[in-house]
This record gives structure tokens, C-alpha cells and sequence, in this order.
């Protein structure tokens, strides 16, 4: 279990060199040796989604894969979302729609949605909910975060 | 009750303040604070016995009881309904009263180090017979869980109204029902957790923890460490929901701040889930049995309940474990006129996790009792249930009820009648008879119900409560810039109180709600305050909130009025100007505050320097109410429940912010459809938790959440100077009756009941067997 690893994390398109156990999470390795906190943790398990980032383009539990497992891949979190200032459609459709209260699931949701309207923008609204049944929320009883993700799929169509 | 459209910026759905920050992933939770040491807790794996050895690996800090002999026990306090006070030590002592109890602490470097070492901490725990099920302990000869408490009866309360026995005797009919309730765990998605920091400088030490409650945290644990209150600093920063279970004291952050203090550093814990669904405190779990007594027209003359609440191992700081069996006697009878009352309740001590209140508190399970037992009076009858509770509910006000509670203006009926109208009720019965002549059972459930709120000091004494919580303090303070900080004692987490409290002083003192800055959860930068619980910030912080803002208006006006050689009564603050009406003098509000600290001599002592305001609330309390419908499928062959609408009309008085109220309303019906459906924390008979996963305690996805109709009416009750009531619990509260209700109407045609919750499909086929009749 101990003896270090060497290895190059790709978060957000810069380079993190970091040293971490084999055993080490993806998601902890993001948190405590990336220093980016926006990605949550609350099961460790894989079930509620709040540590969901983009590997690859796909959306993935970080608590159920190693950092090692991670190198030389495109990670992405929820402090890439925005471009400078400018949220992304998402991050605005969810702040229109009120879907989030807490926000401690929020990233979790974020990335999952960008990930999965990426891939297949024209996604329909019933398998959007399929989508969303991936992830936990506790606050706000997953209305708004519907609405909130039909309203960015929309506006990422018409675009 | 006309909803008029908003004049200024109460009553509108503007963005929240909050979210700029948690979107973009820079929120400031617990956890991502760094720790020169992080602490993993050792746990009892047994529910019940004596602890005979505690081996530690070497080289590794570790903490056990015998290091706190200088630390108090968690000990509340209340002083009526013979309740016997209990101490839960912070670690064990001697003896483990539930699996999860925290017996040792680890300290190490890193979070993975710490959980190693953990692993290698041996504890030898002698078993001794536990008491899971609160019938069992009630039992002769059950194992006492506390030697002090005989018969485990830790509190009882019983009230009988003078009217009682002769209408009962009077009564038509008695309908009956026997409601059980699982035992539930609130699952904020943030599970608990708390960073101590000590300053070498000042010899104090900064808490920052996931809590509902910083000040009375601040409080506890200066206590139980004979500690004066200014020597420790608690902060609650972003916390990722609570719904009561954080608003009770965890043991663990006392532990946290004992060591910063020993190892004059900082030391930090997260809790897993696991730790969280067996050890972080649990609730309902009560059992109730109800008789109604009925007139021949269906008027409910008498009521009788006997409510037995499971309470777990230890009573909680600050409202005692008797929070839930003291609730449920006071509030049963619901908002249904009934003169004739008498309730006995109970709370039972049992080697389980401690409970503590969590959305709702007592409420989800007696109102499902009650409703349950309107239905059951409604076939009896051979009525519509919606028209049997309209020949019950309250409808002249004030109206004080059989336990001595004043009920304020509210809209029970018109609620009902209005979501009678939505669903459609005619169209639904015809679809619903159609649907059984193809063999599919469609049900639907109705819920009206009252949402006590806004609880002041003296709803909260007639508990005998020690730690009487009642008022909030809001100060506001304009500096010298002009930048306005409203600085608050209550602490919420995730119900948007910075917009909502923003919008109120907006409409006060004529500043935009994004340029007032709301500022909580930290114990040295807001007055004291009791926090966020039991649906009262929006009321009682809302109503100082108002208050100090008048103040800052009246000094603004007064400043303006010097400046601007007007009279005060003629100035009229908007845009972040002060002007004098119907003229074009005025001057910024940043000029009167520059004036306010810098030109004092300008004012001929007619002010005092600066511009900061303070003011208190505390209310008498107030209903919110509601009615809420679900329409269900129920699958006769397998069990399962198919949620096809749930419909609510809800009343909250004034509206501050429609998008924010929707939110709690939808969030507190998924809770509740969890409670009546799917959520369950299991023991097994010896004591352990089965249920130690989000896979197994079964929190819904936006797959089990039907979509959910909102309708709201706006009664402005005098009861609050906002006019608003509290609205963060009714979605809890409501929901498991609904569907409850609607689950068995599915199933009448098979003769079949249930009054259980949740209702699983095990439970609903077991339901279905027992019953006698094939439709």
C-alpha cells in the first residue's frame, strides 16, 4: 500500500506532477493534491454522484477510480466549466432555474450533464431523466434541475 | 388572499446571492479546509455491552475516555414531563449503548494514515443483551439502557381536555388505526464534519463545522470544556444541506476542539457515509395507535393517541430527545376542530443511534397517523375523504385548539378545495374505475395538514426546555463606503436566507438586494442567534431583518434630512438614493454614510456617529398550511409503487421569493415520498445497522420523483410583521400521508390496508396476502 507513485494529472488543461499511494482516489488526489475543492465528496461509494468529473469526455464517479488510473488522460472539473468569467450555458441554467440550493451536489450534476449533452446533444427529455438518475440530490427534489437541464440542452441546440 | 403582483423586491423570484459562488465550484465547505492532522473515530460494533480492553498499535496518537476525565458528558436538559437527564460521555467510557458509538480517536498525518491506524485499534467489548425495538424495551424485565431511566422510559407526557371522556361516549362511531413509522436518516449529501484550528496568538481555537446552530455549537462545547465562550470560534461555512441532523451536537466536534487545544494545532474529520447512516443521529421511528370518535354527520368529537417514540441511546443537545413525543402530543390533532383530546406519549430509550429532529420532527409521522385515520373514517362513512375533512378542518380564527395552541389565519379549506380542483377528483374516480376494469390499481391520497412555524420563545418553553430557543438578532451596519452588511444569527445552509433577507432591507432602505451582503455562520461576525431549524429564519431572522432595517431607514431619513435641509418625514429612499419628495434633491446613500462617520459635526449632536442597527424578534409562532394529493399505481403482483402526479396547494402567507418557496416545497415532497416509499434504516435484532449504503438506504433519483404541481395561496396573518410563515418543512410533513393515502386507496379493492411506512413492495405484498378479497 505504501511506496509512492510519480505521475502527471491533466485537470482543466494544466499539468499537476503529483505523488500519490496506488491506493489513492481520483477524487482525492483532485481535492488534496490538486488543491481544486469543487468537486465533492458523499458516499465514496459510487452512488450520489457528487464527485462526478469528465475523463476522457466521459463522466465518471472519481471516488471509484485511482489517480493512477487517470494519468495522461483530460480531466475535467467544475472549475473548468466557466471561461474566465463567462459560465458555461449550464452553469447559467441552473442559476435561472434555482437548481441548486445547497450546491454541494451541484458540480457532481454539472459534469455529469456536460459530459452526456456532449456527447449526445439531442438527447430526448425522458432519457434525460435517465441521465439524471445518476446522481443525488437532497435539496431540491430534482424539479428544477430538470428544468434547468431541458432549458440547456434547448439553448445548446439552438445555438 | 389575493395575490397582488409585488411593488418593490419582496415577492419576486430574483436569482440567488448564493449561487455565483457554487457554481462555479467555489464554495467553501468543511472538508476542504487543509489539517496538519486528520481524526478517524473507532466504533462499537456491538450494541450493548461493557468495554474490557482498548489495545492500541504503537507510535500512533490515540484518545480514549480515560484522556477526557476533564471533559463533561453531553447532558440536556429539560424540566417537565418526568424527564430523566442522561450524559453521553464524548467518547465511551465503560460501557457502549449503540453500534456506532465512538470509543477511540486516531490522529495521523492523512486521512488514509488515519484510517490505517484505526484499523489496528483492538477493542474488547464484553456483550451484554440489547434492546433494539422500543416495545422491547418497554417490556418487564427489558435491559435498562441507562441504569437511572427504569423501564427505559426516558420522558412521557399525557393531557386529557376536560371534554374527552363524554364525547367519546357520545360518540357514533370510533374508527381506529395502528401507524408505524421507520426509522430515517435526513442524508444531507454533505455528510458531518468539523476542522479546530488553534491560534498560538490568541490561545483560542476556530471550529469550522457542518451545523445548523454555530452559536449554540459555541456554547455546548465551551461548556463541556469549561471554556469561556470567547476562548472558541465556530464557523459554519457553505454547509451542504442539514435538515436537522445538523443542528444537534455531534460529541465528535467537542473531541475536535479538546485536541487542537492539546496539540496547539489544527486536527480535522470527515465522516464517511457509513459513519453517517450508523452513528449520525436518526429519526422517526414511532409507533402511534389513534381512535377517532365520529358524530352521525361525520364530525370528529374525540380523539385518543398513544405515541411510543423510538429515541435511541442518548438524548440530544440542545431540544432533548423529547422533542419528537412532546411535538407529536401537542400537535396530533392537526388543524381538525376536536375538543375532546387525550394523548398519551413517550420516549423510549433503546441500544440504537440517537435521533434528533429532522424535517418535520414528529409531524411526517402524526400527520400520516391522523390522515390515515380520516381516510379509514371517510370509507366507513361511505364519503369522499376530502369531504369528510371538510367537515373538520378549521375555519374561524384565531382558533385555539384542545391543547392550548392559537392558531392564526390560514386557508385549510380553501387549500383543499383548490387542489380538489387541480387534480380533478370527478376525472380521476372515473379514470380510476375505468383503470380497475383493466386490471390496474390507480389510488390517490390527500393530505391537509398545518405547519407550525416560526416557534418564538414561549412555544419552545411550554417544553420545559432548558436551551429555550425563540428570538433572532439581525444588526445592520451601512460602512463608510455605503456597503450595506446585515449580519445574522441564524445559519442557513442551502435555503437562500442572503437573497430572501437581502430582498426584505432592500424594500426597507432603497438598496438593490446584490449590494446588501448577508453575513452568517460565524460566531465572531454576527449576533447571537439560534440558527436554522424548525422553519423560523425566514420568520424570525426575516422580522429582525425588518426591524433594523426601519431603524437604518428612520437614521438614513434623519441624515438626509439634515443634509439636505428637508424634513426627515420627507425623504424617500430608492436606488441607493435619498431624495426629498417631489423635489430633485438628493444625495447618494454613500454620502450620507461618509457624512454619518467622518462629518459628525455637521449634525449638532442630533445623531450618534456611524450607521448600525440592531433589533430583535421573537414571535408567537404561526400555521403555515397546505394540502397535498398524490395519484399512485400500485403493481398487485410485485408491490410496486408507480408515482404518477403529486399536487400541493400550499399557503405560506406573504411570498418573499416564489422561485425560493417552490424549492423547499419541492425538496421537502421528495424527502417525504422517500419517507412513505423508500427509505429505511434497518437493525437487526442484535443491533446492526444493514442498511450502511446509499444502495441500501434508498434516497430517490429524479427517477422516483414524479413531477410535482405547485398552487399557492397568500393569507397575511397579523401572527408575523412580515406577513410570511415558514415553509420549510411542509413538503416533509405533508407527502407521507399523500401518498400514503393514495397507496391504499390503490389496494381497497383487495380488502387490503397498510399503514406502515415505508411502504416497500415486501411490505405491500405481505399486505396483499393478508388481505381476504379478490376484486
Amino acid at each position: 500500500m505504501s511506496g509512492k507513485h510519480d505521475l502527471v494529472l491533466s485537470v482543466n488543461g494544466r499539468d499537476y506532477a503529483v505523488q500519490v499511494e496506488p491506493r489513492r482516489t481520483l477524487v482525492d488526489a483532485i481535492r488534496e493534491d490538486c488543491g481544486l475543492t469543487g468537486t465533492h465528496i458523499g458516499c465514496e461509494h459510487g452512488v450520489c454522484g457528487a464527485c462526478t468529473v469528465l475523463v476522457d469526455g466521459a463522466p465518471v464517479r472519481s471516488c471509484l477510480m485511482f489517480a493512477v488510473q487517470a494519468a495522461g488522460k483530460a480531466i475535467r472539473t467544475v472549475e473548468g466549466l466557466a471561461t474566465g468569467d463567462e459560465l458555461s450555458v449550464l452553469q447559467r441554467a441552473f442559476m435561472e432555474h434555482h437548481g441548486l440550493q445547497c450546491g454541494f451536489c451541484t458540480p457532481g450534476f454539472l459534469m455529469l450533464v456536460t459530459g452526456v449533452l456532449e456527447r449526445e446533444p439531442d438527447i430526448g427529455d425522458e432519457e434525460l431523466i435517465d441521465v439524471l438518475a445518476s446522481n443525488l440530490c437532497r435539496c431540491t427534489g430534482y424539479q428544477n434541475i430538470i428544468k434547468a437541464v431541458r432549458a440547456a440542452a434547448q439553448e445548446l441546440r439552438t445555438k | 388572499m389575493s395575490v397582488a403582483g409585488p411593488t418593490g423586491w419582496v415577492g419576486r423570484s430574483i436569482r440567488r446571492l448564493e449561487d455565483p459562488a457554487l457554481i462555479a465550484g467555489r464554495g467553501r465547505f468543511t472538508a476542504d479546509l487543509p489539517a496538519a492532522h486528520r481524526v478517524r473515530f473507532v466504533r462499537s460494533q456491538h450494541a450493548a455491552g461493557r468495554i474490557a480492553n482498548i489495545a492500541t498499535p504503537p507510535g500512533v496518537l490515540v484518545i480514549t475516555a480515560a484522556d477526557l476525565k476533564d471533559v463533561k458528558p453531553i447532558r440536556p436538559m429539560l424540566h417537565k414531563f418526568d424527564y430523566v437527564p442522561i450524559g453521553q460521555p464524548v467518547l465511551a467510557t465503560d460501557r457502549v449503548r449503540f453500534v456506532g458509538e465512538a470509543i477511540a480517536a486516531v490522529v495521523a498525518a492523512d486521512e488514509a494514515a488515519a484510517e490505517d491506524a484505526a484499523d489496528a485499534v483492538e477493542v474488547e467489548i464484553a456483550p451484554a443483551d440489547a434492546v433494539i425495538d422500543a416495545q422491547a424495551a418497554l417490556a418487564d424485565g427489558a435491559p435498562r439502557v441507562h441504569d437511572e431511566v427504569a423501564g427505559n422510559v426516558i420522558v412521557k407526557g399525557l393531557i386529557e381536555t376536560p371534554e374527552f371522556a363524554a364525547a367519546r361516549a357520545g360518540a357514533d362511531r370510533l374508527v381506529r388505526v395502528a401507524l408505524r413509522s421507520g426509522r430515517q436518516n435526513a442524508t444531507p449529501l454533505e455528510t458531518r464534519g468539523g476542522h479546530a484550528a488553534y491560534d498560538p496568538t490568541s490561545g483560542r481555537v476556530t471550529l469550522t463545522c457542518a451545523t445548523q446552530t454555530p452559536h449554540l455549537t459555541r456554547t455546548a462545547i465551551a461548556d463541556l470544556l469549561g471554556l469561556p465562550e470567547a476562548q472558541l470560534r465556530v464557523i459554519a461555512p457553505d454547509v451542504g444541506g442539514g435538515f436537522g441532523q445538523k443542528m444537534s451536537l455531534p460529541p465528535e466536534y467537542v473531541l475536535l476542539v479538546w485536541l487542537a487545544r492539546k496539540l496547539q494545532s489544527s486536527v480535522a474529520w470527515s465522516e464517511d457515509r457509513r459513519e453517517n447512516l450508523i452513528a449520525a443521529f436518526h429519526s422517526r421511528d414511532q409507533h402511534i395507535t389513534l381512535e377517532g370518535g365520529f358524530d352521525r354527520d361525520g364530525k370528529l368529537v374525540s380523539l385518543s393517541a398513544d405515541v411510543t417514540a423510538n429515541i435511541g441511546a442518548y438524548s440530544c443537545f440542545p431540544t432533548t430527545c423529547a422533542v419528537e413525543p412532546l411535538m407529536a402530543m401537542a400537535e396530533l390533532p392537526g388543524p381538525y376542530d376536536v375538543r375532546g383530546y387525550r394523548c398519551s406519549a413517550r420516549g423510549v430509550l433503546t441500544h440504537t443511534c440517537p435521533m434528533a429532529p429532522y424535517r418535520g420532527v414528529s409531524r411526517p409521522v402524526i400527520t400520516c397517523a391522523i390522515e390515515r385515520l380520516m381516510d379509514r373514517a371517510a370509507a366507513s362513512f361511505g364519503m369522499e375523504p376530502s369531504e369528510l375533512r371538510r367537515r373538520n378542518l378549521i375555519d374561524r380564527f384565531p382558533y385555539v385548539s384542545a391543547t392550548g395552541l392559537t392558531f392564526d389565519e390560514a386557508s385549510y379549506i380553501e387549500t383543499m378545495e383548490l387542489a380538489v380542483k387541480h387534480i380533478d377528483l370527478a376525472q380521476f374516480r372515473a379514470r380510476q374505475k375505468q383503470a380497475r376494469n383493466e386490471v390496474r390499481y390507480l389510488g390517490i391520497g390527500f393530505c391537509t395538514f398545518s405547519e407550525r412555524t416560526g416557534y418564538g420563545t414561549p412555544a419552545f418553553a411550554a417544553r420545559g426546555m432548558e436551551i429555550t430557543p425563540g428570538w433572532e438578532t439581525v444588526e445592520i451596519v451601512i460602512d463608510p463606503s455605503g456597503f450595506v452588511e446585515a449580519r445574522i444569527g441564524s445559519s442557513p445552509h442551502g435555503q437562500g436566507l442572503r437573497t430572501t433577507l437581502a430582498q426584505i432591507i432592500a424594500d426597507e432602505i432603497g438598496v438593490e438586494p446584490r449590494l446588501i451582503r448577508v453575513v452568517h455562520g460565524d460566531t465572531d461576525r454576527t449576533p447571537y442567534g439560534f440558527g436554522t431549524f424548525a422553519s423560523r429564519s425566514l420568520v424570525i431572522a426575516g422580522g429582525a431583518s425588518l426591524l433594523a432595517a426601519r431603524k437604518v431607514r428612520v437614521k438614513l431619513a434623519k441624515i438626509a434630512g439634515h443634509l439636505l435641509e428637508a424634513s426627515a418625514d420627507d425623504i424617500v429612499l430608492e436606488a441607493g438614493v435619498a431624495k426629498v419628495a417631489g423635489t430633485d434633491r438628493a444625495l447618494p446613500i454613500e454620502s450620507l454614510a461618509r457624512a454619518a462617520y467622518h462629518q459628525l459635526h455637521r449634525f449638532r449632536d442630533e445623531i450618534e456617529p456611524g450607521i448600525a442597527e440592531s433589533a430583535t424578534y421573537d414571535p408567537p409562532g404561526t400555521f403555515a398550511n397546505a394540502c397535498h394529493v398524490a395519484i399512485v399505481e400500485v403493481d398487485p403482483e410485485t408491490g410496486r409503487v408507480t408515482l404518477e402526479k403529486f399536487l400541493a396547494a400550499e399557503d405560506a402567507g406573504r411570498i418573499i421569493n416564489p422561485m425560493i418557496v417552490d424549492g423547499q416545497i419541492h425538496g421537502g415532497i421528495a424527502q417525504g415520498i422517500a419517507n412513505a416509499l423508500l427509505e429505511e434504516i434497518v437493525y437487526d435484532a442484535t443491533g446492526n445497522v444493514l442498511t450502511t449504503t446509499l444502495a441500501d438506504f434508498l434516497p430517490p433519483t429524479a427517477r422516483e420523483i414524479p413531477p410535482i404541481e405547485l398552487h399557492h395561496l397568500e393569507t397575511m396573518s397579523e401572527a408575523t410583521i412580515t406577513r410570511a410563515k415558514g415553509v420549510g418543512e411542509g413538503g416533509a410533513i405533508g407527502a407521507p400521508a399523500a401518498v400514503l393515502n393514495a397507496v391504499n386507496d390503490a389496494i381497497a379493492p383487495f380488502g387490503a390496508e397498510i399503514n406502515e411506512m415505508p411502504a416497500t413492495p415486501r411490505r405491500i405484498r405481505a399486505a396483499l396476502r393478508a388481505a381476504e378479497k379478490r376484486p
